[in-house]
């Protein structure tokens, strides 16, 4: 059985800037990966590879075996990966309940057509997917703002609703950008409990971009270390950790 | 070939107008990146001015005259350089921290109220614009007729071109012109009053379109409210077709667009003339939006 | 609103408009046509208000494919002779839906290449698209160029118009209030966001195009059987202001203000036309006469845009702030 998601000498260039370099990175099922690195080490770049918004300059990604490369995002998310951003982008003048219903979607029988002839299957469509959206704010306690405009709510409630929303995709693999940032140290704990849960809970895999060390350790069984956009270390939380590249890279020659 | 050449110099006498006020387009989008849509009525109303002041400036400087026709431009460009100045003041500014598309919609607000005001106040018909130029002989040179007024045209354009290039590069005002338009936010911690130097940008805008006014109406002497539209359009095209910020590019789409709408309705069929900017514009947007001269600008993610 | 009887309420809206029109004869007739304006503004209003308000993009052209609509159908309505009542009424709804279509494919023309442009850009791209239809129009000279067409049949009744009109609002409200149409307003929202959470952006804006232009080329086929003489500039950029002026007024992605919108700003001119009226009677404007309403007209939209968006962008009649958020 092929790896979920397989980078082979992944590689972008803008102009004379290479920002990812020949990036090899594999991922298994319910797998949970961090990828590290310092400021402008291309993680968030490789993240835009993976769901398409970026194409790569050269090298092959393969999700559950098939190359999806020249994909639109669009067509990635529906394939199984969705991703958060590092700030924050919901859709701040819909309803907190509309923005995880917009995602469900990707699993509408009908088309347009259901939505303007409103017959009996429209309706009862519509109902499932209003009891499945309130089932998942339930979850993370986001039932009680469903009415709630998205940018009304907390920065700490914004980041789980997004998570929120790219689990309404039901994807196999989840992009987390720097979930932490701008978080406190409560809220971090916290988050990695958060994280740890839902991979146990939708069995799915999780590859996660962090800036903060102490969280990443905390939380990845395999780490992957980024720099300069080529990949210098990899390997368990204490093998990282060890490692004398990672050092250098994070503390400065 | 006289044929061509006459057509050529007349497109480059309709373009030069263009570029003049494609360079007030360019700079207010390079440093807010907004089309100020009133722009083109700006045009107008230093046309207007012209027409206004002439008769009482006669009383004091024979027209036409040379010296006259200086002065007319002269107030003409500051006046409507303090009018630029005054609605970005009360419309603009309030909205500097609003969506884009509140400011848009503003500015076609400004530019209709311009034109219905101005319709109100000067009256639609199209007026007479006076001889404020003295026509010199005609130059005849193999079967070539040249207008002298085209000449002027094309030399105060290139005067105007100069000192705007003077300014924006050796001045302490253009400097920071610069800096507002390459971040605004750092320019302002490094201590330039953004405010004033967009003040400054929306009256040097206006002026040189004030300008173009006056030598649109030397050349085409009908004047009347709605005058502005088209060549605020078409002007607009050719700041895109230059690369949008550029000033350079401005100058060049404006030379572009003159040219082939001279030629094409010259050569092909007139009544289509206004649809070519429009066409082009479309054509740039497509195969190439970050226009001849300008950079490309990517989304960040 | 309850979308669950959305069905049940378009019958009555249609019942209603027959009836209206079964009794036309009894109503004034200035005020009848003053009826033909609100209905055709409101289908203008309401199909720009998906594109412009729901979807977030901003067309400044919608008179161009309003004038594609009335072009059409006139065209189609004018090789006919005097008709039964039966068969003139099912002429020209064939005639209208051919005209939307029409308009539908102009939309699908304009919709494809300015997907890639935001803001400012697509305003000004589409409004050379309908500058481009006019000029195309000023230079056919089978419909008559820039003097402009007659229409023979004044075909144009409370039923159609408003009939229609229900229409616009019930498919933009049954699009927009679904789950599939929750997208375009996650386009208006992010589109980065909405591409990366699964929706085909592209597709969300150019059904938005298609949809609204096919509309307004009815409303074009309404115009053209009513005023039964059309021209290209009067298909103008100013046209498609007022329209625009509309959504704004009602509310951006507010369909209920869009309509109250459309009838206020059809009202407002023949409200003036009025007070001018007195005025002229009572001698005060003996030197000006009504000619100058047309002016103020425009000078009232236009304070009346700035002032909006100085304070109010959210529009007269929405509570919640549905401001533009690009």
């Amino acid at each position: 059985m092929p790896a979920l998601l397989q980078l082979d000498k992944a590689t972008i260039r803008f102009g004379g800037l290479t920002a990812v370099s020949e990036l090899d990175l594999q991922i298994g099922r319910g797998e949970l990966v961090a990828l590290i690195g310092p400021n402008g080490a291309g993680k968030t770049t490789a993240f835009n590879l993976i769901t398409g918004v970026y194409q790569p300059t050269s090298g092959a990604i393969f999700f559950d075996g098939q190359s999806i490369v020249g994909q639109k995002p669009y067509r990635i998310t529906a394939r199984g990966i969705a991703r958060t951003f590092q700030n924050i982008r919901l859709f701040p003048s819909l309803s907190v309940f509309d923005n995880v219903r917009t995602v469900f979607h990707l699993h509408l029988r009908g088309d347009v057509r259901h939505a303007l002839w409103r017959g009996q299957g429209y309706h009862a469509e519509e109902k499932s997917i209003a009891q499945r959206v309130l089932e998942l704010l339930e979850i993370f306690q986001l039932g009680k703002f469903r009415d709630e405009p998205a940018k009304s709510l907390s920065y700490g409630d914004q980041r789980r609703l997004e998570i929120v929303r790219a689990l309404a995709a039901e994807p196999r693999l989840l992009l987390l950008d720097e979930p932490a940032a701008g978080m406190n140290a409560t809220e971090k704990v916290e988050l990695t409990r958060l994280i740890r849960f839902i991979r146990d809970k939708f069995q799915i895999a999780i590859l996660l971009v962090e800036h903060d060390m102490q969280l990443v350790m905390g939380i990845g069984e395999r780490i992957v270390v980024l720099d300069y956009g080529v990949k210098i270390a990899e390997g368990s939380p204490e093998e990282v950790r060890a490692n004398p590249k990672v050092i250098a890279a994070y503390l400065g020659d | 070939m006289t044929e061509f050449l006459q057509q050529l110099i007349n497109g480059l006498a309709f373009g030069s107008i263009l570029a003049l006020i494609a360079i007030g387009y360019t700079m207010v989008y390079g440093i807010l990146r907004f089309i100020n849509f009133a722009h083109g009525d700006i045009f107008m109303l230093g046309a207007f001015a012209g027409f206004y002041l002439a008769p009482k400036i006669a009383a004091l400087i024979p027209l036409p005259s040379i010296a006259g026709t200086l002065v007319v431009l002269g107030i003409s460009m500051a006046l409507c350089a303090g009018l630029g100045g005054l609605i970005e003041r009360l419309a603009y500014r309030p909205l500097r921290k609003r969506p884009k598309l509140t400011v848009l919609i503003t500015a076609i607000g400004v530019s209709l109220f311009i034109e219905y005001a101005g319709q109100f106040f000067f009256g639609a018909a199209p007026k007479k614009f006076p001889d404020i130029l003295p026509v010199w002989q005609v130059t005849r040179i193999g079967g070539l007729s040249l207008n002298s007024n085209q000449l002027v045209v094309l030399g105060v354009s290139l005067v105007l071109l100069l000192a705007l290039r003077f300014i924006v590069l050796k001045t302490k005002i253009g400097t920071a012109m610069r800096a507002v338009s390459f971040n605004p936010e750092a320019a302002a911690l490094m201590g330039v009053n953004t405010d004033h130097v967009i003040s400054f940008t929306f009256a040097l805008g206006s002026a040189l379109a004030a300008a173009a006014g006056i030598l649109w109406a030397i050349n085409y002497p009908s004047i009347d409210p709605l005058m502005g539209i088209l060549p605020g359009l078409k002007a607009f095209v050719a700041a895109v077709l230059g690369g949008i910020g550029s000033l350079p590019g401005a100058a060049l789409g404006g030379i572009i667009i003159g040219v082939t709408e001279t030629l094409v309705s010259g050569y092909i069929s007139s009544t289509y003339r206004d649809a070519i900017a429009f066409a082009v514009l479309i054509l740039i947007l497509l195969v190439k939006p970050s226009g001849l001269l300008g950079k490309k600008e990517i989304e960040k993610v | 609103m309850n979308f669950r009887h959305a069905k049940t309420i378009l019958l009555a809206a249609w019942g209603v408009s027959l009836l209206a029109s079964l009794a036309a004869s009894r109503i004034n007739p200035y005020w009848l046509y003053v009826f033909y304006d609100i209905g055709i503004g409101i289908v203008m209003a309401v199909s720009l208000n998906l594109i412009n308000g729901y979807t977030g993009q901003f067309s400044l052209g919608h008179a161009g494919f309003m004038a594609v609509g009335a072009y059409v159908s006139a065209v189609i309505t004018n090789q006919c002779g005097d008709l039964s009542m039966f068969a003139a009424n099912g002429i020209f709804a064939l005639a209208l839906l051919a005209g939307g279509l029409s308009a539908a494919l102009a939309g699908l023309l304009v919709g494809i290449p300015t997907l890639r442009l935001r803001g400012d850009y697509l305003a000004i791209v589409t409004l050379g698209f309908g500058e481009i239809i006019r000029v195309l129009l000023q230079n056919m000279d089978k419909v008559g160029a820039a003097r402009g067409l007659s229409v023979m049949h004044g075909w144009t009744n409370l039923f159609w118009t408003f009939g229609l009109a229900a229409v616009t609002v019930y498919v933009v409200a049954a699009l927009v209030n679904s789950t599939y149409g929750r997208g375009f307003m996650a386009v208006h929202d992010d589109e980065v966001a909405a591409e990366a959470m699964g929706l085909n952006t592209t597709k969300y804006k150019v059904t938005a195009f298609v949809v609204g232009a096919f509309f307004a080329g009815i409303a074009g086929g309404l115009y053209a059987h009513s005023k039964q003489f059309i021209t290209p500039g009067g298909f103008g950029f100013m046209q498609s202001i007022t329209f625009v002026v509309m959504v704004i007024l009602g509310g951006m992605g507010n369909t209920i203000g869009v309509i109250l919108a459309a009838i206020l700003l059809t009202l407002l001119p023949e409200g003036l036309r009025m007070l001018a009226g007195i005025e002229h009677l009572a001698g005060f404007s003996a030197n000006r006469p009504l000619s100058w309403l047309g002016e103020t007209r425009m000078i009232i939209y236009s304070l009346l845009l700035i002032v909006l968006m100085l304070a109010r962008p959210q529009g007269l009649f929405s509570r919640k702030r549905n401001a533009p958020v690009k």
